[in-house]
């Protein structure tokens, strides 16, 4: 494939009367139209036995936007974090204005004016926004020029709209601020080549449609923009060209235009047209697990306690909790799972009060629980893959008997289950830190559905999941829902949500502020609940949910 | 700039794993070879003269397993204790407290004779577990970091040891800081006559077996290998995390009490302050050099025995001076440390291009 | 009657005294933990740094060419630190010990290589006080700061320094953020690892000082109890002064001031209990202001995690 830089060149259109130059060293400015702001050649990247790239060319010029789509460990990720000196790519050449870029390290990629703005703030929160910006800038001898920060503070923020209070402690700031700043840094640095790396995922709608505005003053100011996600319409609205890769390889490289939809670009990140999961009518049956006026704990500056939330859900039945990430979907999940117990608040199980909840009284009374953070809270990395699964079971037989554990009951039933989810590599000896994402949260599914629970709390079941591990496990929670389980459903994605529950909640600041039938779902009003606590809909807050019969 | 980098090995070979503390026990007599060297002797000679005098023999040999025997009892009170990842650093002061009890049990003249060996071992492990739960206790409600705390309590109980040594204890004939001995009838039996081979090294030697059907066999075994390798995980799992590292840090303080019951019992049959010279420390690298596995810490006792053993008589014979067991043991704690990780990574070496011109 | 052995300058003068060797280790473990490494070796490198500094001292007949040495004891220590802890990213606790056992096997192996197991032990004229003209002429202040060792002089005119170097320079900032998120540092183009191993060169440069003063002021002679402990204490003074070096100094003050206080104690017989009791109070002192502490949650972020760029 193309190699070299120029053989690049000439795959590019020719462009009538445009001389071929370019202005060496940082401040290029004046460019041909055809010499691209960044080019990746032929880029390799093999960790272990995975090539995580393969022969990847990326180009990017000057004032435009480029979306890079894949799924997860589609190999975005790695490519940029070669482009940003993280990595060194085992083949491939990088080359900047034409020129071929040597970028060994964070420090070169800074100074060939790349800037990087990961998914989740790289900053430091006990210090200030200012000492943020300052740390690593070069040449500042023995004082920390904080001057400078207030003067390119203003500059920033005149050009962009990206305004940030240099004395503040980034501790006392929003997430969508972080996320300013994190720009903002990049900026600070001189920073013509800016990655974005899912900068919306942790954004709501209106505070994605204020970055975007940064992003188009931006590119008008001449910065190159890749920007990856997964929020497709969000692409669609903010690039002009879109590369799609799938197992290390680019797949596809088009331009935005009219004719491009969700549906197309889906189909390239997966490489086969999605199925969704059909909900077939079920039978509800009585009230399995009940919060009377539940009261979250809340943590950051001010949060006082949170309003009382009051939640049922039946048997057959799937609750959807919507609500961008960090509204308390772990507070209220660990609340009714009984990690940690909510400080006020009744927990009823087939309508009898649960007297001190904890993980073992509930999973005694046929509750699973499938955390967000399955290497963190539900696996044990270290372990073998068998003990990861019999974690919750080992104290009861056929797993142990009067306290000897049956290593090979426990064997026995890690094949089965390995099987039954086909989870890959098929050995359980080995350390569960060492399988993949997906295959991880297979195994945490296939130990919590193996003995049928009457009441399931799963956080973000198909998080990192590729397309058809997600259909896996969303037609094991529908299978569970047909036998009667009752299933609290909490996801960010909202298109989830929508598809597979019977109900929809929307949390927003550990409050329940809105609820729907999937008979009458209204997008919208849900949308306007996640983001901003209105309700819009009928119901008033605190909401009780009640339970449709179908 | 040189830059080192480390891959993650996917696969684990059993060869590799069991050849590691050799390897790092290898590494760690070279590099103190240098030492050896230092000293104006042949290294080979040095470490002969160590081998020769730890097993050269019926009494070197049973010698080198009375020694032995303490080490495995704090190896294994490490090994328990890591395994919860309770940095449990305070087995000597266990072992001092183990020992204090077994002394002020085993010269009880009120007692039945036949009782005087049982009450020894039980308090003896008793003292020592609840010298062990205090730090843990204080980890898990108050957050206080055992390594420090474990530490401190070494200190704390052998200036209580000394204090008792030369007050209540003090021998007034001699006017030493020993404290009385203990009767005939509390005195360890012999398992081999001729020999200092006495019941405490039997009691070593069973504790290895019972700590590996514990860890191995049991679900408390199962709890503390997944309270300590991810507390999280366990505590959602419905694990009593704060009592599975209780109970773990009760069995390591236990076993750590033994090893000082037998120096009482079966060696001194008193108590006086160099009562251990370090086995709580050794302890630390016999656990690290059989990696936690409870029938692994009987042969990683015994070599460091024997380096222990067999440096005192090396000592005398090549001037050599006997700290070098201690250097010995510090690098091999090192040496496995570095075996290990490459024992899960694979070491990748590079040059960065040259740093940034401005 | 306590009290009047308490209120007297020669006991504050020796609080101070007793409390120097805590303020130099405990800033080298503040630099060590700032930038998110913890130096538990600090007690085997004192110890080294100690008998290396006596035996420069002792053969060269110069104080300051031992103060030298065990500087550079220090310095060297702080780089096999940096080579275990941030090059090959292993356990830090497990390090720190056995780079404790291994310094501190070091110190007795070459102490009785070079002087023998003879029954006096080897010694040298230490440091003398050097009273600051004027100053030292203050009535209680006086004898109590301004009558002192060079040494420790050096010692409390390091603790502006270090928490200037800290919280005011690019460096500093570097260092701190490199303890705090290592990947905010990284992505910031600065190099964790390098920034890392020379934070534990300053560390293991102070408590080699730290060991220096123990041998060529406080003592005139090594003794292989010289550390007992010590360096343990500055952890616990580390987490007390909650990062911070004019912290740390008061906490190693009142630290002093136990250990002057049980030294009074022993000689005058006040109190008639057996002198090891006394002994143990630092020990016991430290223990419980660990528990009194512990909740503070002013610790680095990324206090104890290796850094690795390209671990999966």
């Amino acid at each position: 494939m193309g190699g070299n830089t120029r053989a690049g060149r000439h795959l590019e259109p020719p462009v009538a009367d445009s001389v071929s130059f370019s202005v060496p060293g940082e401040h290029g400015l004046i460019l041909a139209a055809n010499v691209p702001l960044l080019e990746m050649a032929g880029i390799e990247k093999r960790f272990g036995d995975v090539l995580a790239n393969r022969a990847v060319d990326l180009k990017l010029h000057a004032g435009e936007v480029l979306g890079l789509l894949g799924e997860n460990g589609a190999g975005k990720t790695t490519l940029m974090n070669i482009l940003f000196g993280f990595y060194r790519a085992d083949a491939g050449r990088i080359s900047i204005r034409g020129k071929q870029a040597v970028i060994a390290s964070p420090a070169d990629a800074i100074a060939h004016g790349i800037g990087m703005v990961h998914q989740h703030a790289h900053v430091v929160d006990r210090h200030s926004v200012a000492e943020n910006l300052l740390v690593g800038w070069p040449g500042q001898g023995l004082r920390l020029d904080h001057g400078l920060v207030a003067s390119r503070l203003g500059e920033i923020g005149a050009a962009y709209g990206l305004v940030l209070d240099p004395a503040r402690k980034v501790a006392s700031l929003s997430v969508g601020e972080k996320q300013r700043l994190e720009i903002v840094k990049a900026l600070f640095r001189g920073a013509r080549i800016l990655i974005l790396d899912e900068p919306t995922s942790v954004l709501t709608p209106l505070q994605a449609e204020g970055l975007f505005k940064a992003i188009r003053a931006m590119i008008a100011d001449g910065v190159g923009v890749i920007f990856i996600s997964h929020k497709l319409n969000q692409v669609r609205a903010i690039t002009s060209r879109v590369m799609v890769m799938r197992r290390g390889a680019v797949v596809a490289a088009l331009p935005n235009e009219g004719s491009l939809t969700n549906a197309r670009l889906a189909e390239l990140m997966c490489g086969h047209e999605l199925k969704p999961v059909r909900r077939e009518a079920v039978s509800v049956g009585p009230i399995r697990i009940e919060a009377r006026g539940l009261v979250l704990q809340r943590h950051g500056q001010g949060a006082g306690p949170s309003p009382a939330i009051e939640l049922a859900i039946r048997g057959g039945e799937i609750l959807g909790l919507a609500g961008v990430s960090g509204n308390g979907q772990v507070q209220l999940a660990e609340a009714l799972a009984g990690v940690r117990p909510a400080p006020r608040g009744t927990l009823l199980v087939d309508g009898m009060p649960v007297p001190r909840p904890s993980p073992r009284s509930l999973q005694g009374l046929g509750l699973a629980y499938i955390p967000e953070d399955r290497l963190g809270a539900g696996l044990v990395a270290g372990l073998p893959l068998e003990a990861s699964m019999v974690l919750p079971r080992i104290h009861m037989a056929p797993f142990s008997h009067s306290g000897i554990v049956d290593r090979r009951a426990i064997r026995a039933f890690a094949q089965r289950q390995i099987e039954a989810y086909s989870i890959r590599p098929s050995s359980p000896g080995i350390a569960t830190g060492l399988f993949s994402g997906g295959n991880q949260q297979k195994a945490i599914v296939a130990r919590e559905l193996a003995f049928e629970p009457r009441i399931l709390i799963i956080a973000q079941p198909t998080r990192g999941l590729d397309v058809s591990a997600s259909e896996l496990v969303h037609r094991e929670i529908m299978k569970l829902r047909s036998k009667g389980c009752a299933i609290l459903l909490i996801s960010d994605d909202l298109d989830e949500i929508l598809q597979l529950s019977d109900r929809i909640a929307v949390l927003y600041e550990s409050a329940i502020v809105h609820e729907a039938t999937a008979d009458a779902i209204d997008a919208a009003a849900i949308g306007l609940a996640m983001t901003s606590g209105t309700i819009a809909a009928r119901s008033s807050a605190p909401a009780r949910l009640e339970v449709q019969p179908c | 700039m040189l830059r080192l980098s480390f891959e993650r090995r996917d696969e684990t070979s059993v060869v590799r794993n069991l050849m590691l503390p050799v390897v790092a026990v290898a590494a760690s007599l070279v590099l103190c070879s240098g030492l050896i060297l230092l000293a104006g002797t042949n290294p080979i000679l040095a470490y002969w003269t160590i081998v020769k005098s730890a097993f050269g023999g019926k009494i070197p040999i049973t010698e080198t397993l009375a020694k032995a025997s303490p080490m495995v009892l704090t190896g294994l009170a490490a090994a328990v204790a890591f395994r919860v990842r309770f940095w449990n650093i305070g087995a000597e002061g266990q072992l001092l407290v183990g020992a204090m009890l077994a002394a002020f049990i085993g010269a009880r003249s009120e007692l039945p004779a036949a009782s005087l060996i049982p009450l020894m071992l039980v308090a003896g492990a008793g003292g020592g577990a609840l010298a062990a739960m205090l730090p843990a206790f204080m980890k898990t409600r108050l957050k206080v970091d055992d390594v420090v705390s474990t530490l401190m309590l070494n200190f704390i109980i052998l200036y209580a040891m000394m204090a008792l040594l030369s007050g209540p204890w003090k021998d007034t004939t001699t006017g030493w800081p020993d404290s009385p001995d203990i009767l005939g009838a509390a005195e360890f039996p012999n398992l081999w006559r001729g020999t200092r081979l006495h019941l405490g090294v039997l009691v070593g030697a069973l504790a290895a077996v019972a700590t590996w059907l514990l860890v191995r066999w049991t679900t408390l075994g199962f709890a503390i290998d997944a309270v300590g390798e991810n507390a999280r995980a366990a505590h959602h799992a419905g694990l009593d995390v704060q009592r599975v590292t209780l109970s773990a840090a009760a069995i390591s303080g236990a076993l750590a009490g033994l090893a000082g019951v037998g120096e009482v019992g079966g060696i001194q049959y008193q108590v006086m302050g160099s009562i251990s010279p370090g086995y709580g420390y050794s302890g630390l690298v016999v656990a690290m050099l059989a990696r936690l596995n409870p029938l692994g810490v009987v042969p990683a006792a015994i070599f460091l025995a024997a380096i222990t053993a067999g440096a005192d008589e090396m000592s005398r014979q090549t001037g050599v001076p006997v700290f070098l067991a201690d250097v010995i043991q510090g690098v091999t704690l090192l040496t496995m440390l570095i075996a290990l990780i490459f024992a899960s990574h694979r070491l990748r070496i590079g040059w960065r291009a040259g740093r940034r011109a401005s | 009657m306590i009290l009047d052995q308490i209120l007297q300058v020669g006991f504050f003068a020796a609080a101070v005294r007793l409390a120097v060797p805590l303020v130099l280790g405990a800033l080298g473990e503040v630099f060590a933990e700032r930038a998110g490494v913890l130096n538990l070796g600090i007690e085997g490198i004192m110890l080294l740094a100690a008998m290396v500094g006596f035996t420069a001292a002792y053969f060269s007949g110069s104080l300051w060419l031992g103060v030298l040495a065990a500087a550079a004891t220090g310095l060297v220590m702080g780089l096999v630190m940096a080579l275990l802890c941030v090059v090959l990213g292993l356990d830090q606790t497990v390090v720190g010990i056995g780079v404790t056992m291994t310094a501190s096997g070091l110190a007795y192996f070459s102490y009785r290589l070079i002087f023998g197991d003879g029954s006096i032990p080897p010694s040298v004229q230490p440091f003398p006080t050097v009273p600051i003209p004027g100053l030292s002429a203050i009535p209680f202040l006086g004898p109590v700061l301004f009558n002192q060792f060079a040494l420790t002089y050096i010692a409390f005119l390091l603790v502006p320094l270090a928490s200037w170097f800290l919280f005011r320079t690019p460096a500093g900032l570097a260092l701190r953020t490199v303890g705090e998120n290592p990947y905010a540092a990284a992505s910031a183009g600065i190099d964790v690892g390098w920034t890392r191993t020379r934070a534990l060169m300053i560390s293991g440069t102070l408590v080699g000082l730290a060991g220096a003063y123990l041998n060529l002021a406080a003592f005139s002679s090594f003794s292989f109890g010289i550390v007992s402990g010590r360096g343990w204490i500055c952890l616990a003074l580390v987490v007390l002064g909650r990062w911070n070096p004019w912290s740390c100094v008061g906490a190693a003050l009142l630290f002093g001031a136990v250990d002057a206080l049980q030294l009074r104690l022993q000689t005058s017989g006040a109190i008639d209990v057996p002198y090891q009791l006394l002994l143990m109070l630092p020990y016991v002192a430290t223990l419980i202001a660990m528990t009194l502490s512990a909740r503070n949650a002013h610790a680095p972020a990324a206090l104890m995690k290796p850094f690795r760029s390209e671990d999966r």
